[in-house]
C-alpha cells in the first residue's frame, strides 16, 4: 500500500472522529455554559452592591466582600447549617439502609407477590407531593412532631420507591453464584445482605445517598409547613424569610445561596466517582 | 467423607417440557470421584445443585451417607461447592474468602488461621493470603476457590466446571491438580463437565447425561468400550465415533468389500443398523472401502484423516475419520482404503440402542 492509500485511510478513519470530536465537545461546552451561567451570576451578583446588582455585568467594579459578612450577622447561619446537616445526613442513612434492605428482598429474595408488590410499592412514584402533603401534615400533628427536628426525618427515613428500585437494580446486577457461595458457607439471608452484598453496593449506595442529601437539602416546601422555630430551621427557610424581610438586599441573598450551595458541592465533589459508578451500573444514566 | 445417592431424582422448572432431571438413580462411592458429563442443557448441573440444596427435589430422594437431604438447608448438608466462576467475595482477601464458612460458623480464630495456612500450602497460595481476588490471575483465583471448600472439611465437594475459564495449558495442569488432591484427601466428590476428555481423564467413574436422562455411568475405559447407545458412543471419545447407517443385506452388513453377519433375530426386526467405528479400528491397507481424504490433522505422533467413503450408488458423503501413524500420513486429495478391525466394531439399532452382538472388546 503507498503512502496515498495510507492518506485516504486516515482520512477516512481520522477526519470523521476529529470532527465530531470538535463538535461534540462545543456542543457540551455550550451545554455546560448554560447550566454555569445562572450559578456564575449568583456570585456575580453576591460581590456587587445593591446600586451595581441590577446592572448586567458580570465583573463588578468593587466586590463587596461585607456581603458576605453580612449574611452572617443576619441569619442564625451556622445553626441553620447544623440543622440542614442533621436532618440530610439522618434522612440519607435511613434511605441507605432501608432501600437497601427492601432492594435486596425485592431482588433477591423470593416470596409470593414480590414482583406484583414491587410494581405498587413504584407506583406511588406516580402520586405528586402535593397530593400527599395534607394527610402527611395531619399525620405528623396527630404524632405531635411538628415544629420538632423529628419532623424534617421521621418521614423520609423508612426508604423511598425511587431509592428501593435503585438499590434492586444494583443487587440485581450481582452474580447469583456470590449468594449461592454464601448460602453454602452458612450465611442467613440477613448475613447475606449485610456481609456479602451490602459491601458490593457501596455506588449505587453512595449514589443514593448524594441524590437524598441534595433532595433534603433543598426542600423547601416541607419544613415550610414543618418548622416555625428558627433554632431548628434548614438553611432554605433561613435563606426565605431572609428574602421576607430584606427585599431589596439582593446582594446579600445572592451570597447566601452561594453559601448553602457550597456544602453541596463539595458533598457532589467527594462522592462523584462512587456517584456515576452508582447511576451507570444501576442502568438509571440517561 | 459419605457416599451419595439419588434415587428417582426430579426436578422439573415451572413452564418446562420436560424434567430438567428425570428420575436421576445415581450412586457414588464414598471417596469416589464421579463425573457427570454431557451436552449443555443436559441436566449435569441442576444435579449437581440438587445436592447442594440449591435446587429443590420435586420427587425422589437424594441421601448424603444415611441420611436423607431433600429437606435440609445447603448449609446443613456438609458440602462445599467450586462455582464455574469462582464465585470469590471480592471485597475479601484470599485468607478472608477461605475463612469465611468457619468465621460464620463461629469456629476459634486460631484454628481458622491453622486451617486456611494448611489449605494455603496445600494449593500453594501461601505468598497470596493477603490479596483481594482482583489482585490474581485466573489459575489462583481457582485455587482460592478449591482452597474455600478444602477448608470446611466437608462430606462431599461439588464442582460445577471449575476449569472452563482456564486457558488450555493451565487447564490440563489444574486437571491433575485437582485430581491428585482429591485423591490426597480421599473427599467424596461430585465433578460437572461438558468436556468429555476431562470426564475421562479425571473420573473413577464417569455419568453421561442426556436431556435430564442418565444415559450411562461406568468406568472411562468401559464408557469407551461399551457404549450402551448412540449417543455415548459419539459423545465420548475424540475425535468422535465413525457412525453409519447401514442396510442389511443377506442377514449381513458390509462396507465395501468387509461384511459382517448379523444375527437373524435383528436381521427381521429391523432392515438396517447403526455401525460405530472408532478412528483408530480402522486400518488402511489395499483392501476395504476407498476413502477420499479432505483433510489431514497431524498431531505429531498420529495423524487423523478426514475424509468421505463412498455409499452404495458410489458417491462419496459419507463422512469418516480414521487414525494413522503420524510419521508418513497419506496426502490431502488423496484416495486410500480402510479396513474396519470386526473385533472392535460396535453396532447399535435404528432407535439408537446397542445391539447385544456388538463386538467391542478394547
Amino acid at each position: 500500500m503507498g503512502l496515498k492509500g495510507i492518506e485516504d485511510i486516515a482520512d477516512r478513519v481520522i477526519k470523521p472522529s476529529v470532527l465530531r470530536g470538535v463538535t461534540l465537545y462545543t456542543a457540551l461546552t455550550a451545554i455546560a455554559g448554560c447550566a454555569l451561567f445562572p450559578i456564575l451570576w449568583a456570585v456575580s451578583g453576591s460581590l456587587k452592591s445593591a446600586g451595581e446588582v441590577t446592572t448586567p455585568t458580570l465583573f463588578p467594579a468593587h466586590p463587596q466582600w461585607s456581603n458576605y459578612r453580612e449574611v452572617f450577622a443576619l441569619m442564625p447561619f451556622w445553626r441553620m447549617l447544623f440543622n440542614s446537616v442533621l436532618y440530610a445526613g439522618c434522612v440519607s442513612a435511613g434511605q441507605v439502609f432501608f432501600c437497601s434492605l427492601a432492594g435486596y428482598a425485592f431482588a433477591r429474595l423470593r416470596f409470593r407477590g414480590r414482583d406484583t408488590l414491587f410494581v405498587l410499592y413504584l407506583g406511588t412514584l406516580m402520586v405528586p407531593l402535593t397530593v400527599t402533603v395534607i394527610p402527611q401534615f395531619i399525620l405528623m400533628r396527630i404524632a405531635g412532631l411538628t415544629d420538632t427536628p423529628w419532623a424534617m426525618i421521621v418521614p423520609g427515613l423508612f426508604g423511598s420507591a425511587f431509592g428501593t428500585y435503585l438499590m434492586r437494580q444494583f443487587f440485581r446486577t450481582l452474580p447469583a453464584e456470590l449468594e449461592e457461595a454464601a448460602i453454602l458457607d452458612g450465611c442467613s439471608p440477613w448475613q447475606i445482605y449485610w456481609r456479602i452484598l451490602l459491601p458490593h453496593a457501596k455506588p449505587a449506595a453512595m449514589a443514593l445517598a448524594v441524590l437524598t442529601w441534595v433532595n433534603v437539602w433543598n426542600d423547601f416546601l416541607w419544613p415550610l409547613l414543618m418548622i416555625q422555630r428558627r433554632s431548628i430551621a434548614t438553611l432554605t427557610l433561613g435563606l426565605v424569610r431572609m428574602q421576607g424581610e430584606y427585599v431589596a438586599r439582593w446582594p446579600v441573598l445572592m451570597a447566601a445561596s452561594i453559601l448553602i450551595l457550597l456544602p453541596l458541592l463539595l458533598l457532589y465533589t467527594v462522592a462523584q466517582r462512587a456517584f456515576i459508578r452508582g447511576i451507570a451500573v444501576t442502568g438509571l444514566g440517561g | 467423607m459419605a457416599s451419595v445417592t439419588f434415587e428417582q431424582a426430579t426436578r422439573c422448572y415451572a413452564g418446562a417440557e420436560r424434567p430438567a432431571v428425570d428420575r436421576l438413580d445415581l450412586s457414588v462411592g464414598d471417596g469416589e470421584f464421579m463425573v457427570l458429563v454431557g451436552p449443555s442443557g443436559c441436566g449435569k448441573t441442576t444435579s449437581l445443585r440438587m445436592i447442594a440444596g440449591l435446587e429443590s427435589v420435586d420427587a425422589g430422594h437424594i441421601r448424603i451417607g444415611t441420611r436423607d437431604v431433600i429437606d435440609d438447608d445447603p448449609k446443613d448438608r456438609d458440602v462445599a461447592m467450586v462455582f464455574q466462576n469462582y464465585a470469590l467475595y471480592p471485597h475479601m482477601t484470599v485468607a478472608q474468602n477461605m475463612g469465611f464458612a468457619l468465621k460464620i460458623a463461629r469456629i476459634r480464630k486460631l484454628e481458622i488461621q491453622e486451617r486456611v495456612s494448611d489449605a494455603a500450602k496445600l494449593l500453594d497460595l501461601m505468598p497470596f493470603l493477603d490479596r483481594k481476588p482482583k489482585d490474581l490471575s485466573g489459575g489462583q483465583r481457582q485455587r482460592v476457590a478449591m482452597g474455600r471448600a478444602i477448608v470446611r472439611r466437608p462430606q462431599v465437594f461439588l464442582m460445577d466446571e471449575p476449569l472452563s475459564n482456564l486457558d488450555a495449558k493451565l487447564r490440563v495442569q489444574t486437571r491433575n491438580q485437582i485430581a491428585g488432591l482429591q485423591r490426597r484427601l480421599g473427599t467424596t466428590t461430585v465433578y460437572v463437565t461438558h468436556d468429555q476428555v476431562e470426564a475421562m481423564t479425571m473420573g473413577d467413574r464417569v455419568a453421561v447425561m442426556r436431556d435430564g436422562v442418565l444415559q450411562q455411568c461406568a468406568a472411562p475405559r468401559e464408557l469407551y468400550r461399551n457404549p450402551v447407545n448412540v449417543f455415548v458412543a459419539e459423545f465420548i471419545g475424540s475425535p468422535a465415533m465413525n457412525l453409519m447407517t447401514l442396510p442389511v443385506v443377506d442377514h449381513a452388513v458390509a462396507l465395501g468389500d468387509w461384511r459382517v453377519p448379523v444375527p437373524r433375530e435383528i436381521t427381521d426386526s429391523t432392515g438396517e443398523l447403526v455401525v460405530g467405528i472408532r478412528p483408530e479400528h480402522l486400518e488402511i491397507n489395499g483392501t476395504g472401502v476407498e476413502m477420499e481424504i479432505d483433510v489431514v490433522e497431524e498431531l505429531g505422533a498420529d495423524a487423523y484423516l478426514y475424509g468421505r467413503i463412498a455409499n452404495a450408488d458410489n458417491t462419496f458423503n459419507q463422512q469418516i475419520v480414521a487414525r494413522t501413524d503420524g510419521q508418513d500420513p497419506p496426502l490431502r486429495g488423496s484416495r486410500v482404503r480402510l479396513r474396519p478391525q470386526s473385533q472392535h466394531v460396535h453396532f447399535f439399532a435404528a432407535d439408537g440402542r446397542r445391539l447385544p452382538f456388538s463386538r467391542g472388546t478394547g
